[in-house]
């Protein structure tokens, strides 16, 4: 029984830090129409920077904004001067931000060293919270409760702005939205901002529980891609589900059939590659 | 003079560039110098590894004056970028561009395997960290040698004193899933059964695991020992873990040489407090080298050395005993290699080490313990096995007509489902 409970709540400890990862990778997907390759380099340098913070004696919560914020403005200066001039030229973008997820993984480490960058949880939250005989860290308990309030800023965001409206209208019909006057181009950049600073922070968040370390990057992205891949690009609920059922396959894949963990996560992607391309949530692309 | 060339010797290391000579200012009137050729990993997730290893061989050259037994020494390194098939192209580039005499490292198994018929065909002198087991045991390689231990070498020592000295019956074991993992495991549970007690459970996370929650969650209860053999990062992760869980304390935790190393020691900190390793190494061994050695990597890096630099630094210490018996003559392949074989040192930084038939080292196996001294945490040395050469106790005879250490061999007959 405690097995169940505690995988289950790995399972959704894990999957909130997915949502916080890949929630402004799927919008940005969505209304651009290009996976921003860079997306796990935005997390590991989130990552680095919180860890940074901590490092020289800043409150865990400040590392969080500076994470959020220096990654932030690199995702404004790579919408912005990179992509900007690239525009129409899907296939240019995509290889372009996966150009800039090498530089900046390889600038980590050069500042950062190959050695892993160690992020302790505030201390009030390092003691193991015991449940009735077992111990589940709280720190994870608390990344949940965060995603979750995320969540709900992002789907209040989405649904009951302006903005949200008209980030949904460029991604439902790009043509129209332009035609109806929606300033589709300024759209971008802050969509782009939003995904950056939201992977800047979740690096943060995830740093207490997977440190920052050389490859955080690469380890990242793929699972982001799951995500999106089964939630349906542009969808935040496609994100949010998608992040859950991704953190509960990985884990339960992991403790009952660990020979076939990376199988059984993969499997549902590619089923839904064949049946539902365009993921669970999502519209179909233009 | 000496401090701007430490300048230089530091932005080589920032710039990160892949192949870069170092060379002496003062050049002394002498023939040709000793070229090296050193291949290192200096990008992706290995990378911190192949740092250390740069900073220990370094500092052994900084120390000598950039000479080796009189020789003035030209280094060429090589970032290997820690993949098998850019391993063999900067091998060949070492040998054929560069003309090197000796090649130090690969760090990585697979890059080991991967030049095998490489060093064979140039008939290159080679010392390795690398631990994989039949380089040194049933394909050896008569060019390569290994002065710091193969996967399982220390694992053999920490199972006897995990069995006889801790009592512990019931274990489990954990190690990154690939060959490394594989073997350094296999080295424990086969001591360990062979003794009497039982391995219950065998966890294999991937490499690139991101989290060890799920299989820490997984752990059956009432284990005696429970012994971890992750390499790099991946070592600070599970201990950290370990103590999120509310495990720490249910029962003894024990492992190989990689998890606890100096290099992460101050990191792990007291979540690691009490943990038992094997190695061939401790930052805290009071032989004089040792002492100068940790001394200058802490002057220059403000570190303890871990297992990487020491490695590296012990290719200095084989290097300068082999040269001076070849009498200077590296350009002689069969006796400089002859030479490196033939060293006996006995004041080095792991102690006294020789090297067996097949060029594997045999040496003071240690058991360290991490304590906490001042503000600062050490793997003190607890317990010393003298002597342990990679066949153990076992007869080497017999010990070559088994497979090679593997995820399935030793069989564990003793899983509980």
């Amino acid at each position: 029984m405690q097995f169940w409970i505690v995988q289950t709540l790995n399972s959704v400890a894990f999957g909130a830090l997915l949502f916080l990862l890949s929630s402004g990778f799927s919008l940005a997907f969505g209304l651009m129409r290009i996976p921003n390759l860079a997306h796990g380099a935005f997390f590991m340098l989130g990552a680095y920077l919180g860890a940074t913070v901590v490092y020289f004696g800043g409150n865990f919560w400040l590392a969080v904004l500076a994470a959020g914020l220096g990654v932030g403005l690199v995702g404004i200066a790579l919408e912005r001067f990179i992509l900007r001039p690239l525009a129409g030229n899907i296939q240019g973008q995509v290889l372009v931000t996966l150009g800039v997820a090498f530089i900046i993984a390889d600038v980590c480490l050069l500042l950062w060293t190959g050695d892993p960058w160690t992020v302790p949880a505030p201390p009030s939250l390092r003691p193991p919270l015991l449940l009735g005989g077992f111990a589940f860290p709280t720190y994870r308990l608390v990344v949940v409760a965060i995603a979750l309030v995320a969540a709900v800023v992002l789907y209040v965001l989405m649904e009951r702005t302006r903005l949200g409206a008209m980030i949904r209208a460029g991604v439902d019909d790009m043509e129209m939205a332009r035609g109806v006057g929606i300033p589709v181009s300024l759209l971008f950049t802050i969509v782009f901002l939003l995904g950056a600073v939201l992977a800047g922070a979740a690096g943060a968040f995830g740093g207490p529980i997977l440190n920052a370390y050389p490859g955080l990057d690469a380890d990242m992205l793929p699972l982001a891609l799951i995500v999106v891949i089964l939630g349906g690009a542009g969808s935040l609920l496609g994100a949010f589900v998608g992040s859950f059922v991704v953190g509960f396959l990985y884990n339960f894949g992991i403790a009952l059939f660990p020979d076939l963990a990376y199988f059984i996560l993969f499997l549902p992607m590619v089923l839904v590659l064949v049946f539902v391309p365009q993921g669970l949530f999502g519209r179909a692309l233009p | 003079m000496s401090m701007k060339r430490r300048t230089v010797l530091k932005g080589l290391l920032a710039t990160g560039a892949s192949v870069a000579a170092v060379k002496a200012p003062y050049v002394q009137a002498q023939p040709a110098p000793i070229r090296i050729g050193f291949l290192l990993v200096k990008t992706g997730p290995l990378a911190s590894g192949g740092l250390q290893m740069e900073q220990g061989f370094l500092t052994y050259l900084k120390d000598r004056n950039n000479t080796i037994a009189g020789r003035r020494v030209e280094l060429t390194v090589s970032d290997t970028t820690g993949n098998p098939a850019v391993c063999r192209t900067k091998m060949q580039e070492l040998v054929e561009r560069f003309n090197v005499h000796v090649v130090l490292g690969p760090l990585a198994a697979f890059e080991a395997l991967a030049i095998d018929d490489l060093i064979r065909q140039y008939r290159m002198p080679t010392l390795a960290l690398a631990g994989a087991e039949d380089l040194t045991q049933r394909k050896a390689n008569p060019w390569f040698t290994r002065p710091g231990a193969t996967s399982a070498q220390p694992s053999h020592a920490i199972a006897d004193f995990t069995f006889k000295d801790l009592g512990a019956r019931r274990a489990a074991t954990t190690a990154d899933d690939f060959a490394f993992g594989h073997e350094n495991v296999a080295g424990f549970q086969r001591v360990f059964e062979d003794l009497g007690g039982r391995v219950v459970q065998k966890l294999w996370p991937p490499l690139n695991a991101p989290d060890y929650g799920t299989y820490l969650s997984a752990l059956k209860p009432n284990l005696d020992a429970f012994y971890i053999g992750q390499a790099g990062s991946n070592g600070l992760k599970i201990v950290r873990q370990i103590a999120e869980y509310g495990l720490k304390g249910k029962f003894k935790l024990v492992g190989g040489f990689t998890p606890i190393d100096e290099s992460l020691i101050q990191q792990i900190g007291e979540d690691g407090m009490g943990a038992y390793t094997g190695n061939w190494y401790s930052a805290e061994l009071e032989f004089p080298e040792n002492r100068k050695f940790v001394e200058l990597m802490n002057r220059d890096y403000k570190v303890d050395p871990g297992v990487y630099a020491a490695t590296c630094y012990l290719f200095g210490e084989v290097l300068e005993a082999a040269v001076k018996a070849a009498a200077g003559n590296v350009e002689d392949k069969e006796t400089f290699q002859k030479a490196i074989r033939g060293v006996k040192l006995t004041n080095s930084i792991r102690g006294p080490c020789h090297f067996d038939e097949f060029g594997n080292v045999v040496g003071n196996i240690y058991i360290r313990q991490v304590q906490k001294r001042g503000n600062k945490y050490v793997n003190a040395v607890i317990k010393t096995y003298p002597n342990v050469s990679q066949f153990w106790t076992y007869n080497k005879d017999e010990f070559l007509k088994n497979p090679v250490y593997s995820r399935d061999w030793p069989p564990a007959r003793y899983l509980e489902k």
